[in-house]
């Protein structure tokens, strides 16, 4: 084994430092407050798991999975997401009365370690799972709420693009029949190869008519308009359902005055494999990676005993974080008292009349400083109160 | 500056053909294109950025999103499997991957050695015939490792199979097919939409690229 260097941090492990820090918790505080104010409680679970009661549950892929054993030889995971852990506790503990819950939380999640840069082992996430309710309505909470915890946060320039898992699953059953072709060619849409989808849909033995319908699938993208082509895709009615809960849906975001900012794009799909209905994915102008995704999920709760509908969205942070852009001002300001022995007291009732008004100060013992032009430089503002009373100097 | 397409573009053997292909679409680009050592090239004309990248790193850049869009070959999109859309297959640089070695060398039944640019194609290839074989990864001039008695086999891209033979190698098995793709980052795809989508619809009306490979051996 490589001698390992004091500074180094296991793989995809990273550091958060004040500044960052303190950019990370207005951003999050900001979120909580408009998730709170739309009536959702945040909640915690514990950082392990189960790997055969969350773990399997969960959809990231098992080799993503960053599991351990406990000293009764159980396999462990570290939580590579908030959802499955949340449909366990509202499965076992807080679903009653069939009343719709709303929960909320900012957690840590784990993925296993990658050697390339980006891809973090430990990131944070915040999001909202609404459990219970099986209706349109649910889902367009859910995007609209994820808009405007978006806007809170600072962020601007960014768009959704709304699928439907279900609409993509009839759709495909309808032309193709059996299971195993749709998941064939189900694989090409996951591994976004629509190269390999053009040329496996142009060899498969079907009518020509239906290889158009399934190349005109990959076009069903836009606003509203697609809604129409969507549902002339459609043979017999069967899928319908799907198509009318994509109307209704734009019909509640069109309510809530967000049209702007959401497109559709029925080739979406994820690789969340619970989701079974309305997903959706943001984006920000200046990073790589979706910010954010989310969906609905009527399968998962059952796997903890319920038979009930959810939907849900959670934001990367660190993602969240590379897209709004940096202002220096908002760092907080933060001035020191550097005081002496003798009037240490004077020091500490002046400090304390500050701090209740609001105001970051930092109580310094003047001997404690070698460098006394390096910490003045570090604050906003210096008092001295060093020596016998009445000879104060203020500077600056 | 925001609405300038980046394009990662392949240093070397794809490079001429991708870029007689986007001219062919009516892009207007600088004669001196060809022969520049610049790594970054802007054609504000058209508000196209170029990235002149190693065409395995192609990939790289676009998921990252740091390119927009990139041209990349089938066999560097199998090798890498980067979370990028494949949007049109742009029938430029044919080639292919095979497998190769000495006539009538066997394989090593114990520990068969192959060496390869590829090392995730390979294994997964080898692993579908039902052998589990060892890799060497190399990154360039992959004949050699037959000849000097490094791997039994090679898997590597052939385009007209001259450098094969002037080496006295044979071709075992043709594995797939190798074109070149546009591909594009999932965030640009759906932000930078309507001008990936004007770009799309120039190439694809050209179908076929008609450039054979004649031109670049490998």
């Amino acid at each position: 084994m490589t001698r390992l260097f004091m500074f180094e941090k296991p793989l995809g492990m990273r550091d958060t430092l004040p500044v960052l820090f303190e950019r990370k918790q207005k951003i999050r505080s900001s979120i909580e407050k408009e998730m709170k104010n739309w009536g959702y409680q945040f909640m915690e679970t514990p950082t392990l798991e189960y790997y055969d009661t969350v773990g399997a549950a969960s959809a990231t892929l098992d080799q993503q999975i960053f599991k351990l054993l406990d000293q009764q030889g159980q396999t462990l995971v570290m939580r590579p997401d908030m959802t499955a852990p949340i449909a366990r506790v509202a499965a076992s503990k807080l679903l009653k009365n069939d009343l719709p819950i709303r929960l909320a939380y900012s957690a840590n999640v784990f993925r296993a370690q990658q050697r390339e840069a980006g891809r973090p082992a430990e990131f944070e996430q915040i999001g909202v799972e609404c459990i219970g309710d099986s209706t349109v309505s649910a889902d367009g909470e859910g995007i609209a709420l994820m808009i405007h915890s978006l806007l809170a946060a600072g962020l601007e320039d960014f768009r959704l693009s709304i699928g439907h898992i279900g609409f993509v699953q009839t759709f495909f059953r309808q032309i193709l029949g059996t299971e195993e072709r749709v998941k064939a060619l189900t694989r090409y849409l996951y591994g976004k190869n629509y190269v390999g989808y053009r040329e496996h849909v142009n060899e498969l033995a079907l009518s020509s008519i239906d290889k158009q319908r399934l190349l005109e699938f990959l076009t069903l993208k836009g606003r509203s308009q697609i809604i129409e082509k969507a549902f002339d895709l459609l043979e017999n009615d069967i899928g319908k359902r799907a198509v009318t809960e994509l109307q209704q849906l734009w019909d509640i975001i069109f309510d809530f005055g967000l049209d702007g900012k959401v497109t559709f794009d029925l080739t979406l799909v994820s690789h969340m494999s619970y989701y079974t209905g309305i997903v959706f994915e943001v984006y920000a102008g200046n990073v790589g990676f979706p910010i954010g995704n989310g969906g609905r999920y009527d399968l998962l709760l059952q796997k903890f005993g319920k038979q009930t509908g959810a939907t849900g969205f959670a934001i990367r942070m660190d993602r969240l974080l590379e897209a709004l852009e940096v202002d220096e001002e908002e760092l907080e300001r933060t001035s020191c008292v550097l005081f002496s022995s003798e009037r240490r007291r004077e020091a500490f009732d002046y400090a304390q009349k500050q701090r209740k008004l609001g105001n970051k100060v930092v109580l310094q013992d003047i001997s404690g400083v070698k460098d006394i032009d390096a910490c003045t430089s570090r604050y906003v503002d210096i008092t001295f109160l060093v020596g016998k009373a009445g000879k104060e100097a203020a500077l600056k | 500056m925001n609405n300038f397409l980046t394009i990662a573009m392949p240093k070397g053997r794809i490079f001429e053909d991708a870029v007689q292909l986007l001219k062919k679409a009516g892009f207007q680009l600088p004669p001196e294109f060809d022969d520049s050592r610049k790594l970054i090239l802007e054609v504000p004309e058209e508000k196209f950025r170029f990235i002149l990248a190693k065409p395995m790193d192609v990939p790289t850049y676009v998921e990252h999103g740091v390119a927009d869009l990139g041209i990349a070959g089938k066999d560097v999109m199998l090798e890498e499997e980067r979370d990028v859309y494949e949007l049109l297959d742009l029938k430029i640089s044919a080639c292919y991957l095979a497998v190769a070695g000495l006539p009538d060398a066997k394989i090593n039944d114990v520990a068969p050695k192959v060496a390869t640019k590829y090392p995730h194609v390979a294994a997964a290839y080898f692993r579908e015939q039902g052998e589990q074989v060892e890799i060497i990864k190399l990154n360039g001039s992959i004949e050699l490792a037959p000849l000097i008695g490094l791997a039994d086999r090679i898997v590597d891209i052939v385009s007209t199979g001259r450098t094969l033979k002037e080496n006295g190698l044979v071709e075992y098995e043709r594995m797939v097919e190798i074109t070149s793709r546009l591909i594009v980052n999932p965030v640009s795809f759906r932000l930078k939409d309507e001008r990936i989508n004007e770009l799309v619809e120039r190439l694809s009306k050209l179908k076929t690229g008609g450039f054979g490979n004649e031109n670049f051996k490998s």
